[in-house]
């Protein structure tokens, strides 16, 4: 019996009187829920929207009076961020794009080929290599900052020496090349975990027919496995995407001032403890911190879903 | 012209040996079909043969030359797999001419190929389309035109019809052989259906356990079984097996066969068996084909040797062409085949056949033939 006869079957079991009443409570749990949930989100958007005098004389969930952009315009370009000289989020908001595309495409690449090895170019031990890794999925970010710190000093060391010898880094030091060093290395154990899986089940005949073929290891990877992993691709980077971007514990770390990523400049902008709170200013710039991810996850999301489910049922 | 030759093949995995030495030749133009049951070995064989897997000792050679350290793509092979394994991202002509991409062969040439290759399959009219668009049959004609497109020396055939349906099964089982016959092509095909080994094979070799049981023509398997396992393995329904005993009877060799409740069958030793490796202690095997078991009316007329014998009908199973009557003897079930407009009923006593011909002695304690 499949869902759909499962679905259509259901009400000839149940009296109709017992499936209105659950139907009423099923949308009434729904809305409710959905109230909650949506109602800091119409908050936010209503405040950005606001003139300050009515922020900070009227009524929370009144809605706005005279529209205006302006909270909008002041937090992307004009706001101070914290002590730094620089003008508005926009700065921030370039630094995260900086960081979050290639930590997200190299853990997501490294990922998918750490999945291939392990499930299809078995050698001795790769149980062990890959409990390994998974136990890198719950290592606290707090305990591995100190000898992270210590290990990106001495990037930064053979940085300043590069200066001297070439006059250019290299990208040694750089606070954005360091937080995507960061991110690279903590994230590969989820990604390898997300293609492992998917990888398990993906069939062995297609490689040994490449393989049959004469095609390289390489030629296999970028041929037949990756255009056949969209769904896992997509998962792996709506993931990645949302964990990198929202990170503050890493960004505030190890990139500070101008190279601080957005979420560090958010909290700089909204604890600001002088002059007026512009709560008009901080609700624009935490909705467009929060955009990014919100994309991200509307632009794949149908794949976010498919991909868990992959391989769960067969057919 | 040998097209493949293996000698004292072995494959260990730890502990476990997959492949006991396994020694088998295959001359140009011939289809050698590997059959047994699951977990005999004949895939780990065709995976070695494809360079898929190692070998832990002995030889592979194709066309002569020594392929133990080659890799796959470097042994003048191709392959058909179980599942096609067709890759899902590329058109059917994509598929076709993959290989040859990775060789580096230009584009003209490429579609040039592919053009000869789907016009013999007949799947001109699929080139654009995707695997995920294609139904079983045509699959299976894909896979054979990625094969075919190569002109390997040896093509390699692993269960390619397992998973069609019946009737396809059947379709595509004379699309093979026709395409063995027309291109004259070498190939070794591995199967569990010992009807696809019957039909298409001009060589059939039965493993079990690693180790090959029997090699020979698919006539010689059926009619002349080396050992009580190929018997029972090759034939559908299988040979019938029934315990006998060796008696002396105004000084001939007799074999008798015991029956509860009617009279002992006394048969004569079947021609072909050699009277002196006859067990000591009289234990035989007595075994004989469904076919070679009849009514006494309808037994074959030119067999020379024929012996008649009165049993109670058990079952009648009508299967269209012929009927399957089972009888039993000897404390076993035997099974008879017998034209469809057969008079027997159930519970009715009836003389039946047997063509003596046809029958064959196993020795119990080794298995072996007589």
């Amino acid at each position: 019996m499949s869902a759909a006869d499962l679905i259509t079957s259901a009400p000839d079991r149940e009296p109709a009187r017992h499936s209105l009443l659950t139907r009423i409570v099923i949308y009434g749990l729904l809305v409710i829920f959905a109230f909650v949930y949506l109602i800091p989100l119409v908050v936010m958007v209503m405040t950005s929207l606001k003139p300050l005098d009515e922020v900070t004389g009227g009524n929370m969930f009144a809605l706005p009076q005279h529209l205006t952009l302006e909270p909008w315009i002041k937090a992307w370009g004009e706001a101070r961020i914290g002590v730094s000289d620089t003008a508005g989020i926009y700065g921030y908001f370039l630094n995260s794009i900086k960081m979050v595309v290639p930590a997200v495409l190299i853990s997501t690449v490294l990922g998918a080929l750490n999945g291939f090895v392990l499930t299809k170019w078995r050698f001795p031990g790769h149980k062990i290599v890959f409990g390994m890794m998974l136990f890198a999925c719950f290592i606290p970010f707090q305990s591995v900052i100190i000898p992270m710190a210590v290990i990106l000093g001495g990037l930064g060391d053979i940085g300043r020496s590069l200066i001297d010898l070439t006059g250019y880094s290299f990208g040694f030091g750089s606070p954005t090349v360091n937080l995507v060093i960061v991110h690279v290395i903590y994230g590969l154990g989820f990604t390898t975990l997300f293609f492992r899986n998917y990888y398990e089940i993906f069939p062995t005949e297609l490689i040994k027919a490449a393989m049959i073929d004469g095609a390289s290891f390489f030629q296999i990877f970028r041929r037949i496995l990756l255009p056949n992993s969209t769904p896992i691709f997509i998962v792996t980077v709506i993931y990645q995407f949302t964990n990198i971007w929202n990170d503050f514990l890493f960004g505030s770390t190890f990139a500070a001032g101008d190279q601080a990523p957005m979420t560090v400049a958010l909290n700089n902008l909204v604890n600001t403890s002088t002059g007026v709170v512009e709560y008009n200013v901080n609700m624009a710039a935490a909705i467009i911190a929060a955009a990014p991810t919100l994309f991200v996850y509307i632009v794949g999301g149908r794949y976010f879903v498919r991909g868990l489910m992959a391989g769960a049922v067969k057919g | 012209m040998t097209a493949l030759e293996i000698s004292a093949l072995r494959k260990r995995y730890g502990a476990l040996e997959i492949l006991k030495g396994i020694d088998l030749t295959l001359e140009e133009g011939g289809f050698l079909v590997l059959v047994g049951p699951s977990g005999c070995g004949k895939s780990t064989l065709l995976n070695t043969i494809a360079g898929l897997d190692s070998v832990t000792s002995g030889e592979i050679r194709i066309g002569g030359q020594i392929v133990n350290g080659l890799h796959p793509s470097k042994r003048d092979i191709a392959m058909v797999f179980q599942s096609y394994a067709l890759y899902p991202n590329m058109s059917v002509a994509q598929n076709i001419t993959f290989g040859m991409e990775m060789r580096g062969i230009p584009k003209p040439e490429r579609d040039k190929a592919v053009a000869e290759v789907a016009k013999k399959l007949q799947i001109e009219h699929l080139l654009a389309r995707r695997p995920s668009q294609l139904s079983g049959g045509q699959r299976q004609r894909v896979a054979m035109g990625r094969a075919l497109v190569r002109k390997p020396s040896v093509f390699l055939f692993d269960e390619p019809l397992s998973n069609l349906d019946a009737k396809l099964r059947v379709d595509m089982r004379v699309e093979i052989k026709r395409l063995h016959q027309t291109t004259n092509s070498t190939i070794v095909y591995v199967t569990h259906d010992q009807i696809e080994a019957m039909t298409l094979a001009t060589k059939i070799a039965v493993l079990k356990d690693g180790e090959v049981q029997q090699v020979g023509t698919p006539a010689q398997i059926y009619d002349e079984p080396a050992n009580l396992f190929v018997a029972d393995f090759m034939g559908s329904p299988a040979m019938n097996l029934i315990d006998g005993t060796v008696i002396r009877q105004g000084g001939e060799t007799m074999i008798r066969l015991d029956r509860r409740e009617h009279p002992p069958i006394v048969l004569p030793v079947p021609a072909g068996v050699v009277a002196d490796r006859l067990p000591a202690d009289g234990k035989v095997i007595f075994g004989i084909r469904p076919e070679a078991v009849n009514d006494s009316e309808s037994i074959d007329r030119k067999a020379k040797s024929v012996s008649k014998f009165e049993a109670n009908v058990e079952i009648v199973e009508p299967a269209g062409a012929d009927t399957f009557v089972v009888i039993h003897v000897a404390g076993k079930e035997l099974t008879a085949r017998m034209r469809s407009d057969t008079s027997v009923r159930v519970g009715e006593s009836h003389t039946f056949a047997f063509n003596l011909d046809k029958a064959v002695l196993f020795d119990p304690a080794t298995s072996a033939r007589i």
